[in-house]
């Protein structure tokens, strides 16, 4: 670790949605902290509490949801004892998002300067003038060519690469020092995904910014990330640093996640995959959330595993981690 | 842009014409005008003079001929109650009934959008409950008989406001408008407010709907996370994506209300074209029942067209593709 104080540290953290069908636990004592400049690769499938992690971080949980518990420090300031107001002047001025769809995120009946310059002013008392100049800037440092004219135009004028740039450039206007990322390369081309990820490598390295990086595609957190956490049904299963982790995971599920990575297969041989679905958040049954899919499951995974130190930096919630040497690749 | 424009007034012609002649021929069946025109008593030779003078003796594809060419000249008939151009007698009514409507539609944004943002924003308080069951009474509620409640309330029993008439008019580009002077606006505020409480309804279903639908839209939640304020937020985020079916709805509506306004200006013994229309039919005063549909599928049409730029005003992806085309 550092030697300075990390970015953000988040401890015990507890994301709950009272719905009417019960008490959804879609984040349930998640602890992990960001160092400054380091890229935090947060993985898991689809419902495993990874972007409602990063809501909560941002402080944008919708009713029903809460945090129930736990600590967000943000530089020394607890984020989850914040009030709306106070809440509000730290979004998009030190700590920024970025959202999944580029298509959906900018709203289609704006042009992109009024988002631009809406967002500059929302912080900072500058002319309008100013606001402009600095968004002007922001675009042609994410990569957006002739930005004048580009402010102008529509949404719905650009490509969907372009628009993720538009929203990273308004993530970037206040040089936040922590930007939440979920999954901000998904919906785009891979040749697009590879530029974004450089891009956005490169402002992290430059510029100091800590980022939390949201995804479930291993191979972009293997290239981007300095640590890993990975989540399953609202828990941390293992985190470490992330070359380590890709390369022996010790939690099954990790293990399965790698292995269903296609280029990793063999050609020829059957894709493999893990076997059934995420449980149901609603009424998870006590024990390990993954026993049901497990290879390894036994009579002892009734009792939830505590997140333990099981090799000298590497945390996994498993009795029964992958301790022997990795199989070869 | 100019392509668009002109085919969409090549359809409007279109329109037009199909609609003369259903209108022409539905007239033609309700029945025989001179049953209601001359007196009982009179003889037979008077009956086929009064006949041939309003030229009632042709075959009927005849009688379209003579209309649609007269028409084509601006003429569309002279009533046969008022001896009078029925075009000019319709547009002396005409500015009645536009302030009516109009009236009814600001009532209707101005009352409708508020209290639907309010039920969209919160949609579990107890206000919100209440407006959107009032609004369910806006919908179904028959108009004849709130416009008679409204009289008992305000001019029976309280007597703050007229309940007949349009009272003093003010004259602007050489028509009487009611809205120029405060005794006009008095008489208009009931009948105005009546018909748009079903414009309330709607209004503040559309909008509720819109705002509920835009809030868990990403860019809403993305425009959080920039931290704007809340008031940014609904007002400028939310309120511009919502004004657009809004307007599309607004608009069209504009054009039913005055076209079917004939209910509240019979209660309110508004001397609209809805009375004129309701008083002719009664005598069978064909022209005028065929000039006063003409007018109305004729308004319909530059209605629809000014919704339909008006959206593109307000909705950018629109304003490119027409530009395209």
């Amino acid at each position: 670790m550092n030697m300075t104080a990390p970015t953000l540290e988040v401890r015990d953290l507890k994301t709950h949605f009272f719905t009417r069908a019960g008490v959804v636990k879609a984040v349930d004592g998640v602890s992990f902290s960001v160092g400054r400049g380091k890229v935090m690769g947060l993985v898991g499938e689809s419902g495993s509490g990874k972007s409602v992690t990063g809501f909560s971080i941002i402080g944008l949980v919708d009713p029903p949801g809460r945090i129930a518990g736990g600590s967000i420090l943000f530089q020394g300031r607890d984020l989850a004892k914040l009030s709306e107001e106070e809440m509000r002047d730290l979004r998009g001025n030190r700590i920024a998002m970025i959202f999944q769809d580029p298509m959906m995120t900018l709203n289609p009946v704006l042009r992109i300067d009024t988002q631009m310059i809406e967002t500059v002013l929302a912080h900072k008392k500058v002319s309008k003038e100013e606001a402009r100049q600095r968004a002007r800037d922001t675009l042609g440092m994410v990569g957006i060519p002739s930005p004048d004219e580009r402010l102008k135009a529509y949404p719905h004028q650009f490509s969907g690469g372009m628009r993720q740039r538009v929203a990273i450039a308004i993530a970037l206007l206040h040089e936040p020092q922590l930007i939440i990322a979920d999954e901000p390369t998904t919906a785009l081309d891979v040749t697009i995904q590879g530029q974004i990820l450089a891009e956005v490598q490169k402002l992290c390295a430059t510029t100091g910014t800590s980022m939390i990086w949201i995804t479930h595609d291993l191979s972009v957190v293997a290239g981007l990330a300095d640590d890993i956490a990975v989540m399953y049904a609202g828990r941390i299963v293992e985190k470490g640093v992330v070359g380590e982790v890709l390369d022996r995971p010790l939690h099954p599920y990790t293990h399965g996640l790698i292995g269903s990575v296609p280029s990793r297969n063999k050609r020829g041989e059957a894709l493999r995959q893990i076997p059934g679905m995420t449980p149901s958040l609603l009424n998870l049954p006590p024990g390990c959330a993954f026993r049901s899919r497990c290879p390894r499951a036994s009579e002892a995974c009734l009792t939830e595993p505590l997140l333990a130190e099981i090799l000298p930096g590497r945390e996994a919630r498993c009795v029964h981690p992958h301790l022997e040497a990795p199989e070869a690749a | 842009m100019t392509v668009y424009l002109v085919r969409r007034l090549l359809q409007a012609l279109l329109v037009v014409l199909a609609m003369s002649l259903i209108v022409f021929i539905g007239v033609y069946a309700i029945g025989d005008p001179v049953e209601i025109l001359i007196s009982p008593d009179a003889d037979q030779i008077e009956r086929e003079r009064a006949v041939q003078a309003l030229g009632l003796d042709l075959p009927l594809w005849q009688q379209y001929a003579v209309f649609l060419t007269k028409a084509l000249q601006g003429d569309l008939g002279r009533s046969f109650v008022y001896n009078e151009p029925a075009l000019k007698l319709i547009l002396q009514r005409m500015p009645a009934t536009m302030e009516l409507a109009f009236g009814a539609t600001i009532f209707a944004l101005i009352i409708g959008l508020p209290l639907g943002l309010y039920a969209g924003l919160r949609p579990n308080s107890r206000f919100s409950r209440v407006i959107m069951a009032s609004s369910i009474l806006g919908f179904s509620l028959p108009t004849f008989w709130v416009g008679l409640m409204l009289i008992m309330v305000f001019a029976v029993y309280l007597g703050w406001l007229p309940s007949t008439g349009r009272g003093d008019t003010g004259t602007l580009l050489g028509m009487q408008w009611s809205f120029l002077t405060w005794d006009g606006l008095r008489h208009m505020a009931m009948p105005a407010l009546n018909l748009s409480l079903f414009k309330i309804s709607l209004v503040i279903r559309l909008t509720r709907a819109g705002v509920r639908e835009t809030m868990l839209m990403d860019y809403v939640k993305f425009a959080r996370a920039k931290g704007l304020s809340p008031a940014r937020v609904t007002f400028v985020h939310v309120f511009k994506n919502i004004l657009i079916p809004v307007v599309t709805v607004v608009g069209l509506e504009l054009g039913s209300t005055i076209a079917f306004s004939v209910v509240t200006e019979s209660v309110f013994a508004w001397p609209g074209m809805g009375k004129l229309i309701i008083d002719s039919i009664n005598v069978l005063d064909r022209p005028v029942i065929v000039a006063y549909l003409m007018l109305i599928v004729l308004m319909f049409i530059a209605i629809n067209l000014i919704v339909d730029l008006t959206y593109s005003m307000l909705d950018p992806r629109v304003r490119l593709e027409s530009k395209g085309t």
